[in-house]
């Protein structure tokens, strides 16, 4: 019926966008072929806008998504996008606002401490449109149509999701640019339109699941909190009632190629073309760590946040051994770590890089890159300065003469050291036998003067029945009193324990935060077709505003004019961090499942036979009977009694 | 159960049992005995076989091929060994660094209660060092352990070699799902302790230790290498962990079949197997084999550094190579390619190992005894003290002046019984229970002001003998002259509480239940102060726990091939008194509490019912 009666402006928009389409793409090609001819022709001015845009830091963007990377490049691609297509828009007269989407791609490669390579790929799809309104979107360019659905149909407002294979080795590695927790994890903002938050939430999972074939239908109330302040939105909005948040992790969920295909699916371009080509699944699950999200928020388009558009981001972070494949010579390039090279970007794209961090390295020491690339990047990353050289796919001369880019690093050092990030966490049981136990969180401050807060949150599953009285928070031994705690007791079978605290870390420092429990014994349907493998505990989590590298570097002043140096500079300050604990495995009593059929022909016996005599024994008090007298006796006795004379 | 209740069949029933209850004491016990004899006996037992699917279907193959550059790494190790006169920590760290792994090292510190005379030592300080190997994709919820204790000397370079050959080949390979440990430990158990303390955060023995930097989740299996020689011609398999504790059977089963597959000899307590079960030389053999099982598990001490896994239920086992003068060799590739395939099967497991035995004897590798076919032996002995109870029970609740028939006796029975029981009995029965406990006590409170080891072992003589001469005299000063009724009294509390005491024990160390019962049991049943004083007195002596410990001395040093004599056998009892006195207070082992607290104030009760008049 509804689709009846709008269905002549239906018709009518289609026609308009097709038009609009036709006249739009022609003049965006013609366009991108003057920019790739200027640039061509002189090299120069291309480096110099690099430069330029690697002096503005993103402030705005960085007051939006606190724990993310390189992203100054994008308001000025985004102003020079909306340049771009302003003008057709202008052209061609339309009474219906166009839907504007772009997409970017890029690939962040960084040679690690330890000698392994963490790339990370990320893909931004931006959509300026409303999918809240009583209006239904209907008509998806780049934006994958079925989140889109998704997001309307359950009025979410911000989701973030993402599987992991591996722990991130935060003492080898160093900080992630997502951080993400081994499983599957996923929280999701609602709107404040919904009433029903729980039904909505169970049947949001369950289309999730469907949509990245995991087992996302195992959410349900016993492993979802509702954190109060460690998820705080990172889209635009200033919704912080938390009945609106849920939160859940599966520890266990296996992230495989099942859950890779319809996640390369939702990009525009799939794995046809640009920069997701290289994602094959035999060279990705053949890693150290594989994580893979989606993260879909609302962000303003413009610095006035006049307009706001809906951000996709897909993000994928591998870290290859590189230990494993070769031992002797120490090399890496695209094509042995991906089995690909690249040869064109998305054409959906509108910017296509892939940038490699050689701040380690600014006199090729640690190792050589090839091919050289003259447009260096500097960024602010996790509180730390950055230089990165920068290919961008979208020009010609990247894929040089060959047509085909295969980056190629020699390492020249060996392996390094441990390292000591600022902050880092660490999780265990302590204990032995299968009665109580001792959950220990160790977070570590290794900055050398400066103590900050961090939030903890640890979402415990019922089974294990937390002593919250025996909660203790110790640093350096003396105890230390968080300034924040919000404790929601679980119940059976309902909803998990949550303990959220704020606790302050003194500089150089070890907090140690323990709390006991109790195993509970499972009633025998409950328990996994594996019990004697455990119950897995998901990753608590820790976040912080940490103190930036640069921030702690005394001699700042000395490239630095005097004037602007004294204080030290806000948006350096300090850097927001999220650290994953590891997920813990605890045994609970067992039965022996082959022992029901055991028990239950003892228990019989022992009832049927055992106790029914033991009854008798203790409650029947035993008598000779008398065998009953005969005939002649009896008439003998009666004349005894009448006689007087005692009877036989 | 028509017989109890009708009393007409209960009372001929009972009576029966009472008439001829010394023959069938004596026909229970060599029924026992003869049964246990029985377990070695190879028609009688089961071949072993693999429980745990994952497993036992998957198909591995060992390609370790780095043995002499392991052994020349134990070199390197012996010579670093030797330059600092210790552990080499900072080489080892280096070393497993560049092998790629994530080093750790743990200090700890233990003083001992008094000088260790075996291993002579008493300050321990130490550090192990560890290294984890972190399996790709996996988040840290699961972890093997490799060890290999740093001995003094000559002794153990080459399993540390081969634990790093190892290391580096594991590190190579891509199909690793569980964490895995590399540790080398100092001072052999107590460098384990404090690892494994550190590692679960518990502290149950006062030890000093740093805490642990890295973790790899829950351990699931160990393995503890010993390797003293370059070549070997065979593997020994130590299972015997402490309190008795023995690891999942299939571990003993994967090692066996490894050994099978790779063809290298290998043996348990060091007897190889042999096919001749029929004939007697074939059949003392396994008896031997298995009877060093007992006299191992009943002595509660952990014999490898595996045992103190067995606590925090992590399955796990001792691997020594031995080198005897055989003709055939196995060299460490050999050995590495056995571990990396025993690694690669405990890897692909999915759930602990859970689904074989716990509680086994083995006559040989290949065959066991489960707890299904050992307990009734042990049963047919602690149905003795029941029947002596029964026999005390009917005696005490049919005085001898009464002679009425069946109602009668049965009412006094239930009448009778409680108030005879209170009258003369309470103070009579309560005043030996608590003298014999408090001496007891007394020998198990450790007297560590002195700090010579002789004396320690001699003062916890002096008061076990002296305990012999306390506790009888006591009741009369308290109740006068001890009456008939009394002792009867005492002597089935005391049948009853040994019943008790041996039936737990047994459950839980079935060697140690097994032994006690046989020197026990018979002291219980005959024991009435009528019998021959001095004869008596003499056996009770020659059955009584410290005995038993002097006999099983001898007896453990005749089956290991080794006889002694007895100077050197006195010599022998009195360091296993401290090594027990030692192992609980370092390893909270509890064969020496249980012996001074529980067995021997039990056996003073039936001294005490010897002298009671």
């Amino acid at each position: 019926m509804a689709a009846h009666r709008c269905s002549y402006s239906a018709l009518l928009l289609i026609i308009c966008s097709l038009s609009m389409f036709i006249v739009a793409d022609s003049q965006e090609t013609t366009l991108t072929g003057d920019n790739h001819a200027t640039e061509l022709d002189n090299p120069q001015t291309a480096t110099e806008t690099a430069g330029q845009m690697a002096e503005q830091p993103a402030v705005e963007e960085r007051r939006l998504w606190e724990a993310t990377e390189v992203e100054e490049a994008t308001p000025d691609d985004a102003d020079t996008d909306k340049q771009d297509t302003s003008t057709p828009e202008t052209a061609v007269p339309s009474s219906v606002p166009q839907p504007k989407d772009d997409f970017q791609e890029e690939l962040v490669i960084r040679p690690l401490h330890s000698g392994d390579i963490y790339a990370s790929f990320q893909f931004r799809t931006l959509w300026e449109t409303d999918f809240m309104r009583g209006n239904k979107v209907s008509h998806y360019r780049l934006f994958p149509k079925s989140l889109g659905q998704v997001i309307s149909k359950f009025s979410v407002r911000e989701l973030h999701i993402s599987f992991t294979q591996g722990y991130w080795r935060t003492m080898q590695w160093g900080q992630p640019f997502l951080p993400s927790p081994p499983g599957a994890e996923l929280w999701v903002w609602f709107q404040d339109s919904v009433t029903d938050v729980d039904g909505t939430w169970k049947e949001l999972t369950n289309v999730l699941s469907g949509i990245f074939c995991a087992s996302l239908n195992f959410i349900d109330s016993t492993n979802t909190v509702q954190p109060s302040a460690s998820f705080k939105p990172l889209g635009i909005g200033n919704v912080t009632d938390h009945s609106f948040l849920r939160y859940a992790t599966l520890p266990r969920e296996i992230v495989c190629t099942e859950n890779l295909t319809p996640w390369k699916k939702l990009l525009p371009c799939g794995s046809k073309a640009g920069l997701a080509v290289l994602l094959k699944s035999e060279k990705l699950f053949h890693s150290s760590f594989h994580s893979q999200a989606v993260h879909i928020r609302p962000v303003c388009q413009d610095w006035q946040c006049k307009t706001t558009s809906w951000e996709l981001r897909q993000t994928l972070n591998v870290v290859f051994d590189l230990h494993t494949p070769g031992q002797g010579k120490r090399e890496w390039s695209l094509f042995k770590m991906f089995s690909r090279t690249l040869t064109e970007a998305c054409p959906l794209a509108s910017s296509s890089k892939i940038y490699i961090d050689i701040t380690d390295n600014p006199q090729g020491e640690q190792f050589e890159v090839s091919p050289a690339t003259p447009l260096l990047s500097q960024a602010m990353v996790l509180g730390d300065r950055r230089t990165f050289s920068v290919y961008d796919l979208t020009q010609q001369i990247t894929f040089g003469t060959v047509r085909s880019l295969n980056l190629l690093i020699r390492w020249k050092s060996s392996e390094g050291d441990m390292l000591r990030p600022l902050l880092h966490g660490e999780r265990y049981v302590a204990g032995y036998g299968l009665q109580t136990g001792e959950i220990h969180t160790l977070m570590y401050n290794n900055h050398p003067y400066r103590s900050f807060p961090v939030l903890l949150l640890d979402s415990v599953p019922w089974y294990l029945r937390l002593y919250i009285h025996t909660l203790t928070v110790a640093s350096k031994g003396k105890d230390n009193k968080p300034s924040y705690i919000h404790y929601q007791p679980s119940k059976d079978r309902v909803r998990p324990h949550l303990l959220e605290m704020l606790v302050q870390l003194p500089p150089n420092s070890v907090t140690e935060v323990t709390v006991q429990f109790e195993r509970a014994l499972l009633k025998w349907t409950e328990y996994t077709p594996d019990p004697n493998h455990g119950f897995y505990v998901g990753s608590s989590v820790i976040s912080s505003l940490v103190p930036s590298i640069v921030a702690m570097d005394t001699n700042s002043t000395r490239e630095q004019p005097l004037f602007s140096s004294f204080f030290p500079c806000k948006e350096e300050s300090s850097y927001f961090v999220r650290v994953y604990t590891e997920p813990l495995l605890v045994n609970l009593p067992t039965p022996d499942f082959s022992m029901p059929y055991n028990v239950i022909c003892l228990t019989c016996t022992v009832v049927a036979v055992g106790y029914g005599s033991l009854y008798n024994l203790l409650t029947r008090s035993f008598q000779i009977d008398e065998p009953s007298p005969g005939l002649a006796k009896r008439i003998a006795n009666i004349i005894r009694k009448m006689r007087g004379v005692p009877p036989l | 159960m028509g017989l109890l209740s009708d009393p007409n069949r209960r009372r001929a029933l009972i009576s029966l049992l009472t008439r001829l209850n010394a023959p069938i004491c004596v026909v229970c016990y060599m029924a026992g005995v003869a049964w246990f004899m029985g377990l070695a006996f190879e028609p009688f037992t089961l071949r072993t076989y693999m429980s745990e699917n994952a497993m036992g279907s998957t198909m591995v193959e060992e390609r370790f091929p780095a043995g002499e550059r392991a052994l020349a790494t134990g070199r390197e190790f012996s010579a670093h060994k030797k330059k600092v006169g210790g552990m080499p920590v900072d080489w080892l760290v280096k070393t497993m660094q560049a092998r790629g792994l994530e080093v750790f090292t743990q200090r700890f510190s233990r003083t001992l209660p008094f000088p260790d005379e075996n291993k002579e030592r008493y300050l321990v300080k130490g550090t192990n060092v560890y290294g984890i190997l972190r399996a790709p994709r996996a988040p840290r919820t699961e972890a093997l352990v490799l060890s290999a204790p740093c001995t003094p000397g000559d002794n153990n370079n080459q399993a540390v070699g081969l634990l790093l050959g190892l290391a580096q080949y594991f590190r190579n390979q891509v199909y690793w799902a569980k964490d895995i440990i590399f540790l080398v430990n100092e001072h052999d158990l107590i460098g384990m302790q404090a690892w494994l303390e550190g590692y679960h955060h518990t502290n149950t023995t006062g030890m000093d230790w740093s805490p642990l930097q890295g973790r790899g989740g829950s351990i699931q299996a160990a393995l503890s290498l010993e390797l003293s020689s370059d070549v070997i011609t065979s593997l020994d398999l130590v299972l015997e962990g402490l309190n008795g504790q023995l690891p999942n059977l299939d571990l003993a089963n994967l090692f066996y079949a490894f050994c099978q597959k790779i063809g290298v000899l290998c043996t348990i307590q060091g007897k190889l197997q042999r096919n001749d079960w029929d004939s007697v030389s074939g059949y003392s053999h396994s008896v031997q084999t298995m009877m060093l099982m007992v006299m191992k598990q009943a002595s509660g001490r952990p014999w490898g550094d595996h045992g103190l896994f067995l606590r925090y239920h992590i399955e796990a086992a001792t691997i020594k190579g031995i080198n005897s003068f055989r003709q055939y060799k196995s060299d460490t590739t050999t050995i590495g390619r056995l571990l990396e395939g025993m690694y690669r099967k405990l890897n692909n497991l999915l759930e602990r190992l859970h689904q074989s035995y716990f509680f086994y004897l083995m006559p040989s590798l290949s065959h066991f005894v489960s707890i299904g076919y050992y307990m009734p032996a042990f049963g047919l002995l602690a149905v003795i003290l029941l029947l002596r109870a029964l026999d005390l029970w009917v005696q005490l609740a049919t005085p001898p002046p009464r002679t009425e028939d069946g109602v009668a006796d049965t009412d006094t029975l239930i009448k009778s019984a409680p108030s005879q029981m209170s009258s003369p009995g309470v103070l009579s029965v309560l005043t030996p229970l608590v003298i014999s406990h408090l001496t007891g006590v007394e020998v198990a409170v450790e007297h560590f002001p002195v700090s010579e080891t002789e004396a320690v072992v001699l003062t916890a003589i002096a008061i076990y003998t002296a305990g012999l001469a306390l506790p009888h005299n006591t009741h009369r000063l308290l109740s006068g002259e001890g009456t008939e009724q009394g002792w009867k009294v005492l002597k089935l509390v005391a049948v009853l509480y040994l019943a008790v005491l041996l039936g737990c024990t047994a459950l839980i160390n079935f060697s140690l239940g097994f032994i006690l019962a046989l020197t026990l049991v018979p002291v219980a049943a005959f024991v009435t102060p009528h019998v021959p004083k001095i004869l008596s007195a003499f056996i009770l002596v020659i059955l009584s726990p410290a005995c038993t410990l002097l006999f099983s001395v001898f007896f453990f040093q005749e089956l290991q091939e080794m006889p002694v004599s007895f100077i050197d056998g006195w010599m022998l009892f009195l360091s296993v008194i401290s090594q027990g006195i030692l192992d609980h207070s370092l390893y909270g082992s509890l064969v020496y509490p249980l012996i001074a607290l529980l067995v021997y104030p039990c056996w003073l009760l039936f001294w005490n019912i010897l002298f009671w008049k």
